[in-house]
């Protein structure tokens, strides 16, 4: 399955990286080629196989409701590229623009 | 003879019988750190004070009769994808992170340091361990210490190549989809992938979570026993560590497994195996039947190309969510040219990731992304069924499979970089042990003609650490091949 | 013909925080309006390498509320990865539950204007929250990121498309909080943002040749945090949905625009667009590697359903059918859950569910309003106010006595009712000789009234039994003063 340098363009939008117009040339190529060697699980047939998506059959690891020690706003806040005084600082995002 | 030539368990008892000390231990390693590691580049830090210190106050407690845990006074290595408080960098070989410092131990950190161990220093990896070269570092390349002009193999190349340059004895790295065996074969070491869930991941930064598994290097089979002793058990930080009681892998190692049924799976053989491995790895087998096993012919029929395709989806899907949090906004690398929130992002991440990284972030995007998700990402699940009911129906007539860790030896530095998929094909025989989430081990177990190393691979079922250990410790007692060292560390002597 | 009138149908998302102490995955306290990103730790700041761990408390509020809407809990749900880039949200992904939630087919009974109704219930999962995203003040170019609301557990309860209008979103809301509440799952404070709704809006707009039921696009109202807000915005949505469709009946259309996103300007009382259909995000969902998924164990399940106390509107229907209570008293009494409680102990107690209503209604709420204190800090256990009770049904004494005088004793000086009609000799006497003695003595003194009444006032009789009993100091049984009374008098 090839993939335009249309729908690199959107995946690497979708993945937040800015490709630059090379790179976009280059991901499409390579990742065109891994695609179809991916391809090859079509051969498979896969009716009624449940999909295998934890290892391990584990349950119900449930944790106890007791607060415990975390960070100083200091060290919380120490690793930031940028901060404003107890806040971590980004660029301006207006309200309009909702989350999820 | 030097202190860098002793293994683990050697430093152990000579420290126990105080013919050594963990001074004299860390510095010996040092030692050859700064004389080797110029050449092999296998740390990415390292941590001489600290490490002084903690030897020092090691033996201060030896000398106070305390017990001091099980690696008392041995120095280790850890791949710098594990999280380190100590104000070491926890870099994962990225410049997304660099001069992130962690404000916590991994549980693995936690565990070395509880049994006494001294980290010395954190090694080079590929970036955020994709890769199977160790040339996708931010930082730089690692080398081979059998032959300067080849890669260590990957992820976990710098752990694998200190423990092979005896810059360390034991040193702890990552497997997702062979990045503990492969390095392990490429550069003639004992290398462990155990059990999904048998070492706690918290605190190791995440790749393909579901496959990510934490695991031992050494020299020799009692040293990566001892290591996995040490780090192995149940973590309540980790949902997904087991409750499985830890057995003393080293008790009991001598014990050969009798009578042993090994599986030589059709598809290990396949198209694509140098016929040095294959001729190699098929004497290592004879010695096996020598010793009393039976060799029986067994198909993994999802194995080898449906593998790798299934592990590139799956370990991409989970990665592209995984490295979703590198964005500049609370750690690591943030852009200084942005004209908006979005921009920042993408400017950031772009500068930040190195190719293969950005590569499989996209990959994974596009394989869980709407209208693709059921052709890729579900299929993918459905397959990696199919791969784990082969081996449940193996293991239900053999003890162990084995083949060849890696198709080739150690290639050239430069030689796959351009061609990804290439050297995804370096994978192909060791990525699905991650799949199934069972262990596996690869032990050196021969050379080519031209001094390379070639590593055996053997494969158990979940939770068999201490029988795979027993099996590989009959081939090693037989043979000579974790004694011989790197003429780099010869010529260096 | 005329095309029918378009019909609201209008589906909620509510969103409520749980009672929890501690985060959904890490040991963080859960704090409303402490210093930002004081509550964090490298688990909630997504940073590298650390894995969540599920709050078990957390799952069993979750469970009790889908229990008490009446869910079904599958066999097995799981653990989802949501993905969307927001500065609010570490991971850049929220862990969510995705195809399979914790309980799915339930319903509310909700009590309107126009009757009661039930509203399905599609399903109940558990999730994540966000953290907060603020302007800078003073005008700065940057925006600014608390995270101490990052990862408090969620409970997102989403309704089948059944309500019909405003009012009846705005009570619907009322009553999921009221029951979050009333079982101890939420305190869903909405000025806190413990509780928000997003109603999803459309217009039924007639059927197609097939029948098949024809609609608006759907419009979703985010983040709606008052239950005023929301009658206001469904109401102001309704009127915009008919006026485009109006304007454009072929065009405006679920199948042609799909669905957007708005927003609520509350002080503006307008909708605006946030999102539309092409902007859809697109989440890539897939199962949560990290954490393991939960089968429910049936006991553990049932243990949870036998501490469901009664729901609010079942009590309240039982006081009004079974107990003959009238509509208000069973409202006031089952408002609250610990005054229900209260009256149920009490009825119980005095086996009496409507005498119990009165002495609630008339003693006990007055008592709480005077002081401003919660049933919780009302001093006498049911059984010791029922004490008090059971003497006055049993005419040890009268209620005025009791009203008067015991009831504040008892509260004063905590000491029990017989206690104090026992010191102050409050008993009242039923000995028909000398109560007979003090009803001569009231008529001989009070002739002129005794005349009047014979001669045909009816009043004149209440001013005779308020005379004999005050002359017997309260304590005649007023039963037998009237019986005596009456017999004198000739009526
Ligand atoms: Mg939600
Ligand atoms: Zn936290």
């Amino acid at each position: 399955m090839a993939l335009s340098s249309k729908e690199v363009l959107k995946v690497g939008t979708l993945s937040r990286i800015r490709l630059t117009p090379e790179e976009v040339e280059k991901f499409s190529s390579q990742l065109s080629a891994i695609l179809d060697y991916v391809d090859k699980l079509r051969e498979l047939d896969t009716a009624g196989v449940e999909p295998l998506a934890h290892a391990l059959p584990i349950h119900n690891v449930l944790r106890p409701d007791e607060p415990r020690p975390g960070l100083a706003p200091e060290q919380a806040l120490g690793g930031a590229p940028q901060s404003d005084g107890d806040f971590f600082r980004v660029p301006r995002i207006l309200n309009e623009e909702a989350g999820a | 003879m030097a202190v860098t030539d002793l293994t683990a368990c050697e430093i152990r008892k000579a420290i126990a019988e105080r013919r050594l000390s963990a001074v004299e231990a860390t510095e010996g390693c040092l030692r050859a750190i700064g004389r080797l590691d110029p050449k092999i580049k296998a740390f990415l830090s390292t941590d001489p004070d600290g490490g002084r210190r903690r030897a020092a106050e090691i033996d201060r407690r030896l000398a106070a009769g305390e017990n001091v845990g099980l690696l008392a006074g041995i120095p280790v290595a850890v791949k710098d994808n594990m999280c380190t408080a100590d104000g070491q960098p926890t870099t994962c070989a990225s410049r997304i992170l660099g001069g992130w410092r962690a404000p916590y131990d991994a549980h693995v950190v936690e565990r070395l340091k509880a049994e006494g161990a001294v980290i010395v220093g954190k090694t080079n990896l590929d970036e955020f361990a994709m890769g199977s070269s160790t040339e996708n570092s931010a930082y730089g390349a690692t080398r081979n210490p059998w032959d300067l002009g080849r890669v260590p193999g990957g992820s976990s190349g710098g752990s694998a190549a200190a423990v092979a340059a005896r810059l360390v004895p034991i040193a702890l790295g990552s497997d997702t989809g062979g990045s503990i065996r492969q390095p392990a074969a490429l550069c003639g070491v004992v290398g462990m992938k155990p059990t999904y869930g048998r070492v706690s991941r918290y605190g190791l930064v995440a790749f393909a979570s579901s496959l990510d598994q934490i695991g031992p290097f050494g020299r020799t089979v009692a040293d990566a026993a001892l290591l996995l002793r040490a780090t192995a058990g149940h973590d309540p930080r980790d949902s997904t560590s087991v409750r499985e009681p830890v057995p003393d892998y080293l008790e009991g190692l001598e014990e050969p497994v009798r009578p042993l049924r090994i599986g030589v799976p059709r598809e290990f053989f396949s198209a694509g195996i140098d016929p040095e491995v294959e001729s190699v790895v098929r004497e290592a087998l004879a010695v096996y039947e020598r010793l009393g096993a039976a060799l029986v012919p067994i198909t993994l029929p999802h194995s080898t190309d449906y593998s790798i395709a299934t592990y590139y989806i799956v370990a991409t899907s989970e990665a592209s969510s995984n490295l979703a949090r590198y964005d500049g906004v609370h750690y690591g690398y943030r852009s200084s040219d942005h004209t908006d929130m979005i921009d920042m992002y993408m400017r950031s991440r772009a500068q930040g990731f190195g190719d293969e990284v950005k590569r499989r972030i996209m990959l994974g995007t596009y394989a869980l992304s709407s209208g693709y998700y059921d052709a890729y990402y579900k299929k993918a699940l459905a397959v990696r069924r199919l791969i784990r009911r082969d081996f449940e129906q193996a293991f239900a007539k053999v003890d162990c499979i084995m083949g060849p860790t890696s198709p080739t030896p150690a290639f050239h530095v430069g030689e796959r970089t351009a061609d990804p998929l290439a050297m995804y094909l370096s994978d192909v025989y060791t990525v699905s042990a991650n799949l199934a989430a069972i262990a596996g081990i690869s032990i050196p177990c021969g050379f080519t003609a031209g001094g390379l190393p070639i590593g055996l691979q053997i494969i158990t079922d979940v939770f068999t650490e201490g029988r795979l250990l027993r099996i590989a410790r009959m081939y090693e007692r037989e043979t000579g091949w974790t004694k011989r060292a790197p003429p780099i560390v010869e010529d260096a002597a | 013909m005329s095309a029918a009138e378009p019909v609201p149908t209008i589906g909620l998302e509510v969103h409520m925080h749980l009672k929890t102490r501690t985060k959904m995955f890490c040991g963080c306290k859960v704090e409303y309006d402490v210093r930002p990103n004081s509550n964090v730790c490298p688990v909630c700041l997504g940073m590298p390498g650390v894995l969540p761990v599920m709050n078990g408390k957390a799952l069993e509020l979750a469970v009790r509320m889908a229990l008490a809407l009446g869910c079904t809990l599958p066999g097995l749900a799981k653990w989802d990865r949501k993905h969307y880039y927001y500065p609010d949200l570490p991971k850049n992904y929220q862990i969510s539950e995705y195809d399979q939630p914790l309980g799915v087919k339930g319903c509310l009974d909700i009590e309107t204007s126009q009757g009661p109704r039930r509203i399905g219930i599609i399903r109940v999962h558990l999730e994540e929250d966000a953290g907060k995203l603020m302007h800078a003040e003073g005008g700065g170019n940057y925006s600014v990121v608390d995270l101490n609301r990052t990862g408090t557990p969620l409970l997102e309860i989403v309704s089948e498309p059944d309500v019909h209008g405003a009012e009846e979103a705005r009570v619907y809301a009322e009553t999921l909080r009221q029951l979050a509440v009333y079982l101890g799952v939420g305190d869903c404070n909405m000025q806190l943002g413990q509780m928000r709704c997003e109603p999803n809006i459309s217009l039924c707009i007639g059927a197609d040749a097939q029948g098949k039921p024809r609609y608006t696009p759907i419009s979703e109202i985010k983040n709606l945090n008052s239950f005023r807000s929301v009658e206001r915005a469904v109401t102001f949505e309704i009127a915009r949905h008919r006026e485009e469709y109006e304007a454009d009946p072929a065009g405006y259309t679920l199948e042609k625009q799909g669905k957007s996103t708005r927003g609520w300007r509350d002080d503006e009382g307008v909708s605006f667009l946030q999102r539309s259909k092409e902007e859809a995000h697109d989440y890539r969902y897939f199962p949560e590697p990290d954490l393991v998924p939960f089968v429910p164990d049936r006991q553990w399940v049932e243990e949870i359903r036998r501490t469901i106390p009664d729901l609010p509107e079942i009590r309240r229907r039982r006081l009004i059918n079974d107990a003959g209570l009238s509509e208000y008293d069973a409202g006031v009494l089952t408002a609250d859950r610990l005054i229900a409680d209260y009256h149920e102990a009490l009825a119980e107690y005095v086996r009496d569910a409507k005498m119990a209503a009165n002495w609630m209604m008339q003693d006990v709420m007055q008592i709480l309003n005077e002081r401003k204190i919660a049933i919780s800090e009302f001093p006498l256990t049911p059984q010791a106010f029922g004490d008090l009770v059971n003497l006055v049904a049993s005419a040890v004494i009268n209620r005025n006595t009791a009203r008067e005088v015991v009831l504040p004793r008892m509260l004063a000086t905590g000491k029990s009712a017989g206690e104090i009609v026992k010191e102050e000799g409050l008993a009242q006497t039923s000995d028909e000789s000398a109560i007979e003695a003090i009803v001569d003595q009231v008529l001989a003194t009070n002739a002129k009234i005794a005349e009047d009444y014979k001669g045909g006032k009816k009043a004149a009789f209440g001013r005779l039994m308020g005379e004999s009993m005050k002359a017997s100091s309260g304590k005649a049984n007023p039963q037998v003063v009237k019986a005596i009374l009456a017999r004198k008098l000739g009526g």
